[in-house]
């Protein structure tokens, strides 16, 4: 069990108990096991109130009573499932105890007590050490998707035949809303979950976030969404895809609300997780960590967070209002009754195309920072890189309209958001040419991390490219809601972010955890990766083309043999992730073998402390000299000092110019 | 933890996955409700002739939603109601269908579909009388619908009287109902089409047409038909 | 980082070797080669086809935009090709590569270049879609079409959606309603598209149209068909359990087969014409005014399934 090696003043989350009395047994501190308990506990209290509230045969609320399908057990009880979830993690303890007068515990860091420092309870805990967090999301985001990518092989094997179907039409459209909900919904944090929280502190100097109870709470809203979202197919799951168009989502049955409650807690997790870092970002830079020196993937974390920030709200409000018209009655989404079928497609896609862009940028934040290790050169063009993250983000609110262009929307802003979304292509085109200008000349290593960089590059310019044609208003005549859309979205997100992500597992696993991560097996997933992954989504652009609509389980038959060869590919891609997943488990559970040094010989600062870090990350601040991009260059300073003497923090602080000189 | 506790702990978890996916496969994604079987000891493609029979209900008190309105099938086998909307028949065989309408009226919502289409003759039989379209508008007529969109098939269901007490606990065996008879010949080519109520009878749901409506089982099935 | 002063990046490094005009002359006669091929073998094949004038104007588009994203896309792919061929670290050696920074030069024209070729295709798309006979290319409009054919009025098709079929409606023939969509060829049609329930989606592939079909709203899309042939219609946006199952056959005719069928149809479906709504372009089917008196007593008002029950007031 957990090895306790820390003095008695050590709470972690909010123990309970007061300090002088020593830790409490495992099973009596709040960790997942109570936060389940309090789930079952205020699900049923949820689930008795809107029984008796709104169940049938009372007369409280006539109108829904009588409306034979009653949301409001089932929301209410989510909605205090999730209360108690979180209560049951000890999320209020330290809120509560500070309401009453009392202090909260320290969380360890800036001289206070430390909290545990090993033992595997803590990753089952609310806490507040960020590393703990990040390899919490790792863990998470492996489960889910591997988890979704299982409904995706159902949906292939279902496509293998027009005609004999290996599931009813009811089982295909859940999988179909199952496997694109759970992956848009939780990939949003793929990459800012894991190494976004757990780097980016490492990275620009810091010993902490700057709101670690918020951090983990971003977290821990995850699992419970990702729990809600599947006890949708208890309910029977929803038949309106990842994107919920009312009115078919307020018409359906109840697992439409696992839905809503499930997608409406992962934009509160999103939201808040990007607030922290933001604020990490801006304020807890190390003295010399100057803007122009952040590595690429900070600037690709700020980016993805602003996204985050700002269209988040528009997720839950849009959910929120899908809730209430199938538990309220109210009429957004209503033609009939004064509302819009418009309103909610609106609002779902003015945060829809953020969101894909936070799919995007971190993709291009792990990338920036792989290829200038791996082609020992610095990184061509940061400004432009960076400025083109800024762009991206920007625009990418002024573009949502596209998803819309047969919808019935004023003509005349059709050539309006064709204009701006082919403007959008421009400053993501950057990535091209700041990898570009880091090969010319470089010295290029083929190690896993950058095999899977290069296949990031490699399919994004594909999708990329095939956004240009759907950005297009007469092409996207053709091939809006059809198999090219969903041919051109996998490649930038599964091909862009996930190879990215695999290159980012292989390349910081061995700091985050001090394990290697088997290289051969790392090689053999990324070779059948690739193949396998372009042989089931090149065909897709060729068969939206020729007239197969998206989520159909009927098409066309000439149509099966592409149809087939897609299926079959589809399941090769499985067995590498499958790799992928033994590879991960073998390493970190097996055999563990240790990787403690900087097997990568990178400048990056995270590099130069401990694999894995120690709990405070750095013993002392660290005073940034250079940026970490400087190969190639004699001269270069090393990235920091991480021992500058203890005037030099004061005199940086207080704002002496030239910290170089006195280091 | 020591290599062996690990190995276990792994195990073990892998184990629970792997059962707990499987649960849930084998429960909710390969369960379809029961086909009843109309093609046994016919021969497809030879000119004959199989009597289906069905019936639709206001309530279904043999589900987990009792107040879903919904289609029983008999089982020519056996003469029971069968609680599902999912048949077989063969291949180029004329089907005489016949439905017993237990359930009340409803407006449609596209009146297009009072129409009868599809049929031998392009009429139908409503309590022995011919019609050509019931007008679902005009007078408690129409309860539902039997439309089958792969081969143009469209029957109103006919109600019982606007002030007849409907029939309490399902499947229906007594009480006032209509009785609609038509025919029609399945393809010749072996093949699955889809079934469809097109009466708004999904009562709480929006324009009628969530919950049974789109619900296997209920309001809504699959005709397989085998060669 | 400010662009430190790089070497020139075009002339020979002391290796010998022009690196840019190397990838230069291997991109041309590939991009050449890539660009002829679409737009001369693969280009009357591309989809859509060619059965309705918006169908062409989109397979031009499309062949368009092919011809130049191949290059693009060459050029991309040829210099990676080349950088991890001739620029990979080799055995023994450890160093680290030239100190480049960046180059504000190459900077530069990249965004000159990739600038002018989306803003040429923003103008392109743009061309395609409103100019003078393009009819808006075959997307639905909306109720407010600012693209229509020029020349009189076209025939009216009023497309309705609902789950889990279309049906179509002709307002110049007496209004009648049915599943068959028939259409003259050489003859400009207007798409109504609006929906009785949820949102479905209009989608004619050979034609190349496209419209949304939504609650209370009236997407209008044109097109002018210019072969005869089959259409395949399919339901383009999910409606629910059926939606897979949503598509019909439609076949364009003659303008005398076209007349012969709709006077046909419109004698045949008198019966069931009289007992429809009247035509209008969108309709509330929870509102029904024809419903008998003894229905709407025993609280009947329309097609709403008991959702808003009766007695909730109308919001304005």
């Amino acid at each position: 069990m957990a090895i306790e090696t820390q003095p008695d003043q050590a709470h972690g989350a909010g123990g309970g108990a007061p300090a002088h009395r020593g830790r409490r047994p495992w099973w009596q501190r709040p960790a997942i096991h109570t936060a389940l308990i309090g789930a079952v506990v205020g699900y049923l209290l949820g689930h008795v109130l809107g029984n008796y509230l709104a169940g049938s045969g009372n007369s409280l609320y006539p109108n829904i009573a009588l409306s034979d399908s009653s949301d409001w057990p089932i929301v209410l009880g989510y909605l205090l499932g999730v209360v108690g979830w979180l209560a049951g993690l000890g999320v209020f303890n330290d809120v509560l105890r500070q309401m009453i007068g009392k202090p909260a515990p320290l969380n360890g860091v800036n001289g206070g007590p430390e909290h545990e420092t090993s033992g595997l309870a803590r990753y089952f805990r609310y806490s507040l050490d960020h590393k703990v967090v990040g390899i919490q999301y790792l863990v998470g985001m492996i489960i889910y998707f591997c988890t979704a990518g299982l409904f995706a092989m159902a949906i292939r094997t279902e496509l293998l035949s027009p005609t004999h179907h290996v599931f009813t039409s009811q089982a295909y459209v859940e999988i179909v809303g199952e496997h694109g909900t759970m992956m848009m919904m939780l990939m949003t944090s793929v990459v800012v979950g894991p190494f976004g929280n757990y780097l980016v502190p490492l990275m620009i100097g810091s010993k902490r976030v700057a709101f670690p109870r918020i951090e983990a709470l971003s977290f821990w809203l995850t699992p419970a969404a990702f729990l809600i979202l599947l006890s949708g197919l208890l309910l029977g799951g929803f038949p309106f895809g990842w994107t919920g168009y009312a009115p078919l989502s307020v018409q359906s049955t109840l697992g439409a609300d696992s839905y809503a409650m499930a997608f409406g807690l992962m934009g509160i997790s999103v939201i808040l997780a990007g607030f922290n870092i933001i604020v990490t970002v801006i304020c807890y830079r190390a003295p010399g960590m100057r803007w122009s020196r952040i590595p690429m993937f900070v600037w690709s974390m700020v980016a993805t967070s602003f996204l985050f920030v700002l269209a988040g709200p528009v997720l839950v409000g849009g959910m929120y209002m899908m809730l209430t018209d199938r538990t309220a009655q109210t009429a957004f989404f209503e033609d009939s009754l004064g509302g819009s079928s418009y309103l909610y497609q609106n609002l779902f896609w003015f945060f829809g195309h953020p969101e894909v862009y936070i799919l995007a940028l971190p993709g291009f934040g792990i990338v920036s920072e792989l290829i200038p290790v791996f082609t020992r050169k610095p990184l061509f063009g940061y400004r432009v890189a960076a400025a083109g993250m800024i762009g991206v983000t920007l625009l990418s609110f002024f573009v949502w309209q596209h998803h819309l262009f047969d919808s019935g929307i004023n003509p005349d802003m059709r050539p309006l958001f064709m204009l701006t979304t082919e403007l959008i292509s421009i400053p993501t085109g950057f990535i091209y040419l700041v990898a570009m200008g880091t090969f010319w000349k470089a010295k290029i290593r083929f190690t896993v991390p950058m095999l899977f960089a290069l296949g990031m590059y490699f399919n994004f310019l594909i999708g990329g490219i095939s956004g240009v044609f759907l950005s297009d208003v007469p092409a996207d005549t053709t091939e809006h809601g059809s198999f090219f859309v969903m041919a051109h979205f996998h490649y930038t997100i599964m091909g862009g972010l996930i190879f990215a992500f695999m290159g980012g597992i292989y390349y910081w696993l061995p700091k985050m955890m001090g394990i290697k991560l088997n290289q051969t097996l790392g090689k053999w997933q990324f070779w059948l990766m690739f193949i396998a992954f372009n042989s089931t989504f090149l065909p897709l652009f060729a068969v939206g083309m020729a007239g197969q609509p998206r989520r159909v389980f009927e098409y066309a038959q000439n149509l099966q043999p592409l149809n087939d060869w897609v299926s079959i590919s589809s399941f090769f891609l499985g067995g590498s992730i499958l790799i992928f997943v033994v590879n991960f488990v073998w390493s970190t559970v097996i055999a563990r073998e240790p990787e403690i040094g900087n097997p990568w010989q990178s400048r990056g600062l995270e590099w130069q402390v401990a694999s894995p870090p120690p709990p405070g990350n750095f013993e002392r601040i660290p005073v940034v000299l250079s940026g970490p991009y400087e190969y190639g260059d004699k001269n270069a300073q090393p990235v920091a000092d991480l021992h500058p003497p203890p005037g030099v923090i004061t005199a940086a602080i207080t704002g002496a110019t030239s910290v170089r000189a006195e280091a | 933890m020591s290599l062996p506790a690990r190995v276990i702990t792994l195990l073990v978890a892998f184990l629970a996955v792997v059962a707990g996916a499987a649960f849930l496969v084998i429960h909710y994604f390969l369960y379809t409700p029961p086909t009843v079987d109309y093609s046994a000891g016919v021969t497809p493609n030879s000119g004959g002739t199989i009597n289906v029979v069905m019936q639709e209900d206001p309530q279904n008190t043999v589900s987990s939603h009792p107040d879903w309105v919904s289609y029983f099938i008999k089982d020519p086998k056996t003469g029971r109601w069968v609680h599902t909307t999912l048949f077989k028949v063969p291949a180029g065989t004329r089907v005489n269908m016949t439905i017993l309408g237990y359930d009340g009226c409803t407006p449609i919502r596209n009146p297009y579909f009072d129409k009868v289409t599809g049929t031998i003759g392009g009429t139908a039989q409503f309590n022995g009388k011919t019609v050509t379209q019931i007008n679902a508008w005009s007078g408690c007529n129409v309860g539902h619908t039997f439309s089958i969109p792969g081969i143009n098939l469209n029957v109103p269901m006919g109600t019982p009287s606007l002030t007849a007490t409907l029939c309490g606990p399902s499947p229906c065996t007594s009480g006032p109902h209509a009785t609609m008879t038509f025919s029609f010949n399945t393809p010749k080519t072996a093949g699955t089409y889809f079934w469809q109520c097109r009466v708004p009878c999904g009562g709480g749901f929006i324009d009628g047409f969530g919950g049974p409506m789109q619900t296997l089982g209920f309001m809504t099935g699959n005709m397989q038909v085998v060669s | 980082m400010a662009a430190s002063a790089a070497p020139s990046v075009r002339s020979a490094d002391s290796g010998g070797r022009n690196h840019g005009l190397w990838i230069f002359l291997i991109w041309l006669p590939i991009a050449l080669a890539a660009d002829l091929l679409i737009y001369f073998v693969w280009g009357p094949h591309l989809p859509p086809g060619t059965m309705s004038n918006t169908a062409q104007s989109q397979q031009f588009d499309i062949k368009v935009m092919a011809v130049m994203a191949a290059p693009v896309m060459a050029g991309v792919l040829v210099y990676f090709g080349y950088a991890l061929v001739v620029w990979r670290q080799r055995d023994g050696d450890d160093s680290d590569g030239p100190a480049i920074h960046g180059h504000a030069g190459i900077q530069a024209a990249w965004i000159t270049v990739t600038s002018v070729i989306v803003l040429s295709l923003a103008v392109f798309g743009t061309y395609e879609l409103a100019w003078k006979g393009m009819d808006g290319a075959g997307a639905g409009q909306g109720p407010s079409p600012i693209w229509k054919p020029a020349g009189g009025t076209p025939l009216q098709v009023q497309v309705i959606g609902q789950q889990w079929r279309f049906t179509y409606r002709y307002p110049q023939f007496g209004g009648f309603e049915t599943t068959d969509l028939v259409l003259p060829v050489g003859q400009a049609v207007q798409f109504n598209v609006t929906s009785l329930d949820v949102i479905h989606d209009f989608w004619a592939y050979q034609l190349g149209v496209k419209a949304d079909a939504n609650p209370g709203v009236n997407n209008v899309a044109y097109t002018t068909p210019t072969h005869t042939g089959v259409v395949t219609v399919r339901c383009d946006e999910l409606c629910g359990l059926w939606h897979g199952a949503m598509f019909n056959y439609g076949k364009v005719v003659t303008m005398a087969q076209f007349q012969a069928w709709a006077n046909k149809t419109e004698t045949q479906l008198a019966s069931i014409t009289a007992i429809l709504p009247p035509y209008s372009t969108v309709y509330d089917p929870t509102v029904v005014p024809q419903m008998s008196k003894a229905m709407q007593k025993g609280g009947l008002t329309g097609g709403n399934g008991y959702y808003y029950p009766p007695n909730d007031p109308v919001q304005p």
